[in-house]
């Protein structure tokens, strides 16, 4: 088991958490919780594949994907935003109003057979550096490498911009931004379509380049939900979650590995010689996010820190108060 | 209706509101509304809880639409779709609940909603441009402070800089003095008087009368939407001829109020400390006791303490140190259902949020705390029947005004949502009371009912402990009045004794504002 | 009070939104939810016409599937009866605020109890039904109530999200059942599990045929007299029990609750668990009933998640959810034969949200009036 390739693949892997994570982190920090990041994943999985094969082009794949997540996301912000519905029961019916068009449209996709890929390639001087250069900037996709700029644009944007100021007073008291003539619905409604686009992108990741193909629910396999864990595990900072998706994507490709070999560490693997004890593999990243939620939730009560102080709730104009 | 201010005829108009209609579903907040605003001058706007003046000020300040009606400023007619087409207009509110984002700072809140800087944030620059206004005005406040860790004064001072800052005339006031002290009050109005000195202009909405005779040029008044007063000089009409436009009836500040006969000690409080929901210290050290057949009162600016109090005596809360003891129980840190089992009552200042439960019926709220013993569960069932008619028979007797029990609560008005949750409270025949702003948003007559109520349960030997921010109503209903400041019991007067209710005002309002009373006493010897 | 806000001031007419002040009249929701009901099978027709298959047919096909005849109407019921059992158990977690999106998992691990008696074993192959039955459900419930207690305590304690920890527990689930059925109690190397002996199955109508000749071939089974009795005795325990009271006033005003001394943690914790046990028994029932082995597939079916659905669409009423699972029943069996396969999952989507979005209609009224005023 070669560490580096590990950590190499899981930097490939986590890149589809990173956006997907990113994408919320957005929506929350505006106020508006969506849970239907799963189905946006799938609906971008699929479109993004199915636009490849019919215009041969994996860049249209992308941009399908980001447009038709974000246009999902659009129905959630309709019901939760102007018809001040209960945020936690649309976003779960998103998920499966996404899964299921996504299986109902991408029917007969995954005979489709191989399809165009993004581009792979590493950088000239970084890639050099002993260890790290492997690691992070030898043979990665194009996407990988959008996502190590997502992150410190993100951070940027949020805490040291005028847009991102108004981002971050939505969140926490909207009828203040609102008495000074920011328009509530409009942002949170964008940074919605921002959350979508971005669980799109996450899905073009994943059927564009980390593991190419469509394979019905299971091309996302629940990295959505763990999306809107790690957003808690991140404290609503897009630096946090980046290592929190980082390192959930290293521990995929771990399990994945772990399971090859026949000497672990010196013993003999019992991965390799039991492989039915692979299925407790496969539920640790589930049982890490579990985890990962109690961490974070712990922190948020002693810090008396935590979420956008208006996350879930609808804004109603003419409330005194928050 | 008196009309036009005796002003000369050079003083310019600066807002001039006219015939303005304001409706929302099932009421008529303002009927046909006239008001005029001369430049340089303070307005006050008078009236009564939920007479309209709040609603007329969000008409003008562009956060309401009206439904019929112009607004002219400076001459000319404008139409706001929004509070920023008002600030553009140079007319600019500072609300009674400010609008601040607690976790940013005072430069980012006034940075809130302006298109400069344009992208990127340059807060040291803004900072010291915040800070050169706070100068010019007078307004000391640190802008690199987050709003959270200021005081409630000052958190005022940054929501008038946002609207200072953004070039605003005309400034609108509502219920400024509310979240004050009387020495706060006093700074408030040097400053209003500095920004008139500016060339400013400003509007005060009030329900104190003695604040805008103080205060105001000239005085409006509103009743039940409609003006009854408008532009009248403050000097020269009487504090009762305003009290009679304000409520449409000779003001009777006195209620039919027995002499005290106190008998033992019911509630002891004994050196509470408590910290807040921020985990910053509330409570410091708190001692009060409340005898059967008495009504103590507290008084004190809200976010001294008052809530952290109730809710520690209530069970609501912990407390660090000290105890609570109810007829020699000990009921703090313990469930409330002790101190419920043991007689406690708590009238809490949130009526939707903890008093009730809001989608329920009014039969489901009223057994919150006697579902557990027969008649109306037996053995873990419920007993519906017996409920409703227990519900029943609360309607009839606290005159809640609904068509059948099983109602939702929340559709109830809020006199009606407080004698529900009053007849809850009371029914149960409790030895001690807690009220915290029990007439607090209710109309007069709401309010007379409730203290009708209060002083009913002094009469049957209930001891009460009545929290609240009207200093009117404590020296009306109590007997004993404590004052609490930053967690602290400033003192303790005697009301009904030998003091006049004038000295009375003026040593609870030195307590509100830290002094303690040994300290004032000290002083009045002296002088 | 909300603002009114007017749209388009163009049109010779304005539509107002005004919130609602008094409670519509008692068949007004039920109308909504219906006719967010046929919106949602027109905008599902739409969509499947997009995808290339035939809406009209689709439907037909559904309603013929399910309903046209004895035969089929039965094996409609037996779909729904696992779908009853799982929206009981959202129900009751719904009605304190306690999103349990795992009632997936807490199915499977009740199934999971249920042939552990079986196949461990713990009870001999020819033990009788009336003592295999009894502690088959036992067992399932018991499964079912730590896989919903896990997560309860985490809330709890710890005040971790439970949307994601249920989630999350539903894929361990998963994992976890495959490990056994896989690696310790296959059959000859296949993805499932010996047959179970006819002491563990539930009774089935058809076994009745001999003295009643009509229900010959039908498959119902007792699965269904537990799912009835389970929804009246969650009904008497909501409204007319103590439990059911401090559940209901938790759910509505978690501070009204704490005030009225309600312990919010523990009953955390029990509603949690009282939600597994229901799953769990629909996992057994599903396991006894129809597969009588332990097989991934039927019962990882997404009846934890349909059981989301039709406990909202049913308002979280016990009684309610019975008929509205045996409507979701036909849209399953039905569905199976559709073409594309997706269909019944998205159907399922489009009516949630149709659900939600027509509730905006109880709130608020729409008032069309003529000009100005």
């Amino acid at each position: 088991m070669d560490f580096t390739i590990i950590l190499q693949a899981g930097i490939a892997s986590g890149t589809v958490l990173l956006f997907a994570t990113i994408g919320e982190l957005f929506s929350e920090r505006a106020g508006v919780l969506n849970l239907g990041v799963e189905g946006m994943m799938l609906i971008g999985a699929m479109s993004a594949f199915s636009t490849t094969i019919a215009t041969g082009n994996p860049w249209l794949g992308v941009l399908a994907a980001m447009f038709v997540a974000g246009l999902l996301s659009q129905v959630h912000a309709f019901i939760v935003i102007t018809l001040q519905a209960d945020q936690v029961v649309s976003g779960l019916s998103l998920t499966f109003l996404g899964t299921g068009i996504s299986l109902v449209l991408g029917e007969g996709l995954s005979k489709a057979g191989t399809v165009s890929l993004l581009p792979n390639f590493s950088i000239p001087l970084l890639s050099l550096i002993p260890v790290l250069g492997k690691i992070f900037f030898t043979s990665q996709s194009v996407l990988v490498y959008i996502g190590y700029l997502l992150v410190p644009l993100s951070w940027y944007y949020i805490n040291h911009t005028r847009p991102g100021l108004h981002l971050r007073a939505v969140g926490e008291y909207p009828s203040a931004t609102d008495a000074l003539g920011i328009n509530v619905f409009r942002m949170r409604y964008f940074y919605v379509f921002v959350g979508g686009m971005l669980a799109g992108l996450a899905g073009a990741t994943i059927s564009l380049a980390v593991s190419p193909g469509w394979f019905s629910e299971l091309t996302t396999g629940g990295q959505g939900w763990i999306a809107i864990g790690l957003v808690i595990f991140a404290q609503w900072d897009p630096i946090r979650a980046a290592v929190g998706a980082y390192a959930f994507g290293a521990l995929r490709r771990l399990i994945l590995d772990i399971q090859g070999p026949l000497l672990l560490l010196g013993f003999a693997n019992p991965f390799y010689y039991n492989p039915y004890l692979g299925f407790f593999l496969q539920m640790l990243p589930y049982l890490f996010t579990v985890v990962v939620l109690v961490i974070g939730s712990r922190e948020a009560m002693r810090k008396r820190i935590g979420a956008p102080a208006a996350l879930g709730n609808p804004y109603i104009r003419g409330e005194r108060g928050k | 209706m008196t009309e036009q201010p005796s002003s000369t005829s050079e003083t310019p108009l600066i807002v001039e509101m006219r015939k303005i209609v304001k409706r929302f579903p099932g009421v008529l907040a303002n009927d046909h509304v006239d008001f005029k605003l001369l430049h340089g001058e303070i307005h006050g706007l008078l009236g009564e809880n939920g007479a309209g003046k709040s609603t007329l000020m969000n008409v003008l300040a562009g956060l309401y639409r009206q439904e019929a009606g112009t607004i002219f400023v400076n001459g000319e007619p404008k139409v706001f779709s929004s509070p920023r087409d008002a600030i553009k207009a140079g007319i600019g509110m500072v609300h009674q609940h400010f609008m601040l984002v607690p976790s940013q700072t005072v430069t980012e809140n006034i940075l809130l909603g302006l298109d400069e800087p344009h992208f990127f944030l340059r807060l040291p620059e803004y900072d010291s441009k915040v800070a050169e206004l706070g100068e010019r005005f007078g307004l000391k406040v640190d802008p690199r402070a987050k709003i959270w860790q200021l005081s409630v004064g000052e958190q005022q001072r940054v929501e008038i800089l946002k609207m200072l800052y953004r070039g605003v005339d005309v400034l609108i006031m509502d219920e400024p003095t509310a979240v004050l002290a009387p020495q706060e009050i006093e700074g408030l109005f040097v400053t209003l008087r500095a920004m008139i000195a500016q060339g400013k202009s400003v509007i005060f909405i009030s329900h104190k009368l003695h604040e805008v005779s103080t205060i105001a040029d000239h005085v409006s008044v509103l009743r039940r939407g409609v003006c009854t007063a408008s532009g009248v000089p403050s000097k020269g009409v009487s504090r009762q001829e305003l009290a009679r436009l304000m409520v449409g009836r000779e003001v009777v500040f006195s209620l039919d109020k027995k002499p005290s006969n106190p008998q033992s000690v019911v509630l002891e409080v004994d050196d509470i400390y408590a910290e807040n929901d921020k985990g910053l210290p509330a409570l410091r050290g708190v001692s009060l006791n409340v005898r059967a057949g008495e009504i103590v009162g507290v008084a004190g600016v809200a976010g001294n303490g008052q809530s952290e109090i109730s809710q520690v005596i209530s069970g609501m809360r912990q407390c660090k140190q000290g105890q609570v003891l109810l007829n020699g129980d000990k009921v703090s840190n313990r469930t409330t259902l002790f101190g419920i089992q043991h007689g406690m009552a708590y009238v809490p200042e949130d009526r939707t949020h903890v008093g009730s439960a809001p989608n329920l019926s009014i039969t489901d709220n009223v057994i919150m705390k006697n579902y557990r013993k027969p008649p109306i569960s037996n053995n873990g069932l419920l007993d519906m029947k017996a409920a409703t008619k227990l519900a029943n028979e609360l309607k009839l007797a606290y005159d809640i005004i609904v068509p059948n029990v099983s109602t939702p609560v929340r559709l109830l008005s809020g006199g009606n949502l407080q004698r529900v949750i009053l007849a809850r409270e009371i029914s149960g025949l409790p030895a001690f009371m807690v009220a915290v702003q029990p007439t607090r948003g209710l109309d007069v007559g709401a309010i007379e009912g409730v203290q009708r109520l209060l002083l009913a349960q002094r009469e049957a030997g209930a001891a009460v402990l009545l929290i609240s921010e009207e200093l009117e109503e404590l020296l009306s209903l109590s007997d004993r009045i404590y004052v609490i400041y930053e967690g602290k019991i400033m003192g303790e007067v005697k009301v009904g004794g030998s003091d006049t209710d004038e000295r009375l005002v003026d040593v609870i309002g030195q307590m509100m504002t830290g002094t303690p009373l040994d300290q004032i006493q000290k002083e009045g010897a002296v002088a | 009070m909300a603002e009114s806000t007017s749209i388009k001031q163009k049109m010779p007419f304005r539509i107002r939104i005004e919130p609602r002040l008094s409670e519509p009249p008692a068949w007004y929701p039920a109308l909504v939810s219906f006719g967010a009901l046929i919106v949602a099978l027109i905008l599902g027709g739409i969509l499947i016409t997009l995808a290339g298959g035939d809406a009209l047919r689709s439907y037909q096909h559904i309603a013929k599937a399910s309903f046209g005849d004895i035969g089929v109407l039965s094996d409609t019921i037996v779909k729904a009866t696992p779908i009853i059992l799982a929206a009981l158990a959202c129900s009751v977690a719904f009605r304190m605020k306690l999103w349990n999106i795992g009632a997936e998992g807490q199915f499977i691990m009740g199934a999971f109890g249920a042939s552990a008696i079986v196949l461990a074993p713990v009870l001999p192959a020819d033990t009788s039904r009336w003592i295999f039955i009894p502690v088959m459900m036992l067992a399932g419930m018991v499964a079912g109530a730590i896989w919903g207690f896990i997560p309860g305590y985490l809330k709890a304690k710890f005040n971790v999200n439970e949307i994601i920890s249920t989630l999350m527990l539903n894929y361990v689930a998963v994992a976890w059942v495959n490990f056994w059925i896989f690696g310790v109690w296959t059959e000859g190397g296949f993805q499932m599990t010996p047959k179970f002996p006819n002491g563990a199955s539930l009774p089935r109508l058809l076994e009745l045929s001999k003295t009643f000749p009509a229900v010959r071939g039908l498959t119902t089974h007792f699965g269904l007299l537990i799912g009835i009795v389970a929804a009246i005795v969650l009904w008497f325990i909501i409204f007319r029990s103590r439990w059911g009271y401090e559940i209901r006033l938790i759910g509505d005003n978690p501070q009204a609750a704490k005030y009225a001394g309600i312990n919010i943690t523990q009953n955390t914790i029990w509603v949690m668990m009282l939600s597994g046990a229901l799953a769990g028994l629909g996992g057994m029932s599903e396991i006894a009933g129809v597969v009588h082995r332990l097989q991934t597939a039927p019962i990882a079916a997404g009846y934890g998640f349909t059981g989301i659905i039709v406990a909202w669409l049913a308002k979280l009423n016990p009684i309610v959810i019975i008929f509205v699972s045996i409507l979701f029943g036909a849209l399953i069996l039905a569905g199976r034969e559709i073409q594309p396969s997706g269909v019944p999952k998205m159907i399922q989507g489009i009516i949630l949200v149709c659900l939600i979005a027509s509730d905006f209609l109880l709130r608020y009224r729409i008032i069309i009036s003529r000009g100005e005023e």
